[in-house]
């Protein structure tokens, strides 16, 4: 394979002036599925609210490039534009503005002006994905998030991830709060993403997620970096086992980033 | 800038003249006389926290040529769109430069007796009915130095009246359209529901974006009789180098109902008053009001009920967006009188900043003199969230539209209630020309 999709170096993190991440290194190819792991407070989703350039998260060291380009140097909407994409643990809820709007408005976004997706198009589309997650018609019309179970929000996140077809996506806890059937539908939504032109990068504590979406690289993040990276069978240590096994080995006492002098 | 008491050019003969020239009613002219001496005594109204000595009220031009259009379909297409399709039955006014430039009136709604016109027409016509409406119950000319300015200069307006028990199922709408960029638009609009009719009136200001420096010293009184019923819309539009002076003011009988559906669009320094008088029993009020502060403009926007009538019930939902260095002030103002007892006045007003330059202030007051009544506020002053508009851009949509969409969202609780359909689908699109 070419250039890797993304290529994280040696990334420093920092949020109200305490460092986070410190020193995360990835690269991440076309079409593969790799999934973080690692305990609460460790990390991982600072890790991912940087990448797609989250206001309160300062990058003080290190560099990113995403399809050649330098994602750090880029806008957030620019970032997603490049074709990233977050899945959030806690997506916003905006009010007053329709889920379908949004999606539209995001979808015609990516095209030229007077190239905008027609409307019948997007609504079979959407009536398409929708069914696919198990979502009920009435969704396309309610405000943005707005009220929106724990579940209904992950499920909104999975739409739309299917509706703007990234290059890249995170995953961001998105098994947290979510019953086994709810996870099996979202696995679904992103299995269908499944490609050679998509690749995945799963955030997650637990490997229970990891069942429906086999990924093709697991990595453990302690301490604000990579601690230890394999295949599917370190996910399935980590759950024999749990966290503590790996930190007898690697001789780690507090996981967290909080500890390191 | 003079910051000195602003008097007005036009004196006693000229007022009279201009009076002369229009065949006005001797009591019309008289109030005129009157209301210009005043005009030099009163102080301007002081609106809270907002400084308004420095804003020209009192430099324009008053007499300004207008032009007839023979059909509404001369209209340019930017103003002709706000004609609603409803209203093409063909109940609409056209006031160009404040003169009467176009004029219909269903033949259906005529021989029903409802009177629809400018109000110089009905000074000739109608004289002695709107003697009886103009600055009597809703309204008073001498307050403060513009209600008085306005009734010595007044030059443009309407006169609505729905006789007893009619009811009108179609809306009526006035166009007011500013071609001229240093005009003074004095414009007086009356409109009458007697006792058991019922009736939707829209009117639009309208100014062209030009240079210059003009005025807008607009007031409504809006007489609901009882059981009487109407809804009010409106959608100003004025442009940045108007400065606008608008107060609306309700007086509402026995059963009566008014319902205001108000988008306040201004681009210039906009003073406003939305006053409902709540006279009669079971007399029932909703306000609902939307606006836009752009640029450096500055505004203060009072809404005030008041409650007299026993059983009477006001609600009032305004939501305000300041972009860029806007500035506004929301005064919320329910007031239940003694011996109002039964009432019930809520208020809700929530202001949005964009920017941080933009400032917005809600201020909410409950002044009550009766134990047996219900009432409440809400308040509410933010900026908007930067986490909501991370959450837009992280799927792709630029800032710009981000804070479109959250705009939209904003005023959306208010819009989409808006009585008024042809009102709504108009709001709609101003908004988006004013956030785009």
């Amino acid at each position: 394979m070419s250039t890797p999709t993304l290529k994280i170096e040696n990334l420093h993190v920092a949020i109200e002036g305490k460092e986070i991440v410190k020193g995360f290194n990835l690269e991440i190819n076309g079409g593969e599925i790799h999934a973080v792991m690692g305990p609460n407070g460790t990390g991982k989703s600072t890790l991912a609210s940087a990448l797609m350039g989250h206001p309160k998260y300062e990058i003080t060291e290190g560099t990113v490039t995403f399809e050649g380009q330098d994602l750090l140097e880029m806008e957030v909407d620019e970032r997603a534009r490049a074709g990233l994409f977050l899945a959030m643990q806690y997506p916003s809820e905006i009010s007053g503005v329709t889920n379908a709007d949004f999606l539209r408005t995001a979808i015609n976004a990516r095209r030229e002006e007077g190239d905008e997706i027609p409307l019948m198009k997007f609504i079979k589309t959407l009536d398409k994905k929708m069914d696919t997650l198990d979502m009920g018609e009435e969704f396309a019309q309610r405000y943005l998030n707005e009220g929106f179970s724990g579940g209904e929000k992950k499920r909104n996140e999975i739409l739309q991830l299917m509706m703007l077809e990234p290059k890249l996506a995170i995953l961001d806890e998105i098994d947290s709060g979510l019953d086994i059937d709810a996870l099996k539908v979202v696995a679904k939504g992103v299995n269908e993403m499944r490609s050679p032109n998509f690749g995945c990068l799963i955030i997650t504590h637990y490997q229970r997620m990891l069942n429906y979406i086999k990924p093709d690289k697991v990595h453990v993040m302690m301490q604000g970096r990579i601690v230890k990276s394999g295949g599917p069978e370190l996910a399935e240590r980590l759950e024999a086992e749990g966290y503590d096994g790996l930190k007898k080995e690697l001789g780690i006492e507090d996981e967290t980033v909080n500890q390191e002098a | 800038m003079a910051t000195e008491i602003q008097g007005t050019k036009y004196d006693v003969n000229y007022i009279t003249d201009f009076s002369k020239k229009r065949n006005e009613p001797e009591w019309f002219t008289d109030i005129r006389k009157k209301a210009l001496q005043l005009s030099e005594t009163l102080p301007l109204p002081q609106p809270e926290k907002t400084r308004i000595v420095d804003w020209n009220f009192t430099e324009f031009e008053h007499d300004v040529a207008g032009r007839t259009l023979t059909s509404a379909s001369e209209l340019p297409e930017h103003v002709s769109r706000l004609v609603g399709q409803d209203e093409e039955s063909g109940n609409l006014l056209v006031l160009q430069n404040g003169q009467a430039a176009y004029a219909a009136l269903s033949e259906e709604l005529k021989s029903k007796g409802v009177i629809f016109t400018d109000i110089a027409t009905a000074l000739r016509e109608h004289g002695d009915l709107v003697k009886k409406y103009y600055f009597t119950e809703a309204a008073d000319y001498d307050t403060d130095r513009l209600t008085a300015l306005h009734a010595a200069l007044v030059n443009s307006g309407i006169f609505l009246y729905v006789p007893k028990n009619v009811e009108v199922s179609v809306p009526l709408q006035t166009l007011f359209w500013q071609e001229n960029p240093n005009a003074g638009l004095i414009s007086h609009s009356i409109i009458v529901a007697d006792n058991g009719s019922s009736v939707t009136y829209v009117e639009n200001y309208l100014s062209e974006k030009a240079e210059g420096r003009a005025v807008a010293n607009v007031i409504a009184e809006i007489y609901v009789g009882d059981n009487a019923r109407v809804q009010f819309g409106a959608v100003d539009n004025l442009s940045k180098d108007v400065t606008a002076y608008v107060n609306r003011r309700g007086y509402v009988g026995r059963n009566g109902q008014l319902e205001w559906a108000i988008g306040q669009m201004n681009d210039g320094n906009t003073l406003s008053e939305n006053y409902t008088a709540l006279v009669g029993e079971a007399s029932v009020t909703d306000t609902k009001a939307v606006s836009i502060g752009n640029g450096s403009q500055k505004q203060n926007f009072t809404n005030r009920i008041h409650h007299f009538g026993k059983h009477s019930e006001s609600d009032m939902l305004i939501h305000g967006v300041q972009r860029q260095q806007a500035n506004a002030i929301f005064n919320g103002i329910t007031k239940i009188e003694h011996g109002a007892s039964k009432s019930d006045g809520e208020q809700t007003q929530r202001v949005l900043m964009l920017s941080s330059d933009a400032r917005g202030d809600a201020n909410p007051i409950l002044l009550i003199d009766e134990d047996d009544v219900v009432a409440g506020h809400a308040a509410s002053v933010g900026r908007i969230d930067p986490v909501q508009l991370y959450y837009l851009m992280s799927r792709g949509i630029s800032k710009k539209e981000a804070e479109r969409l959250v705009i939209h969202g904003f005023l959306a609780p208010v819009v989409s209630q808006l009585p008024i359909e042809g009102v709504k689908e108009q709001l709609v699109e101003v908004i988006e020309g004013k956030v785009k």
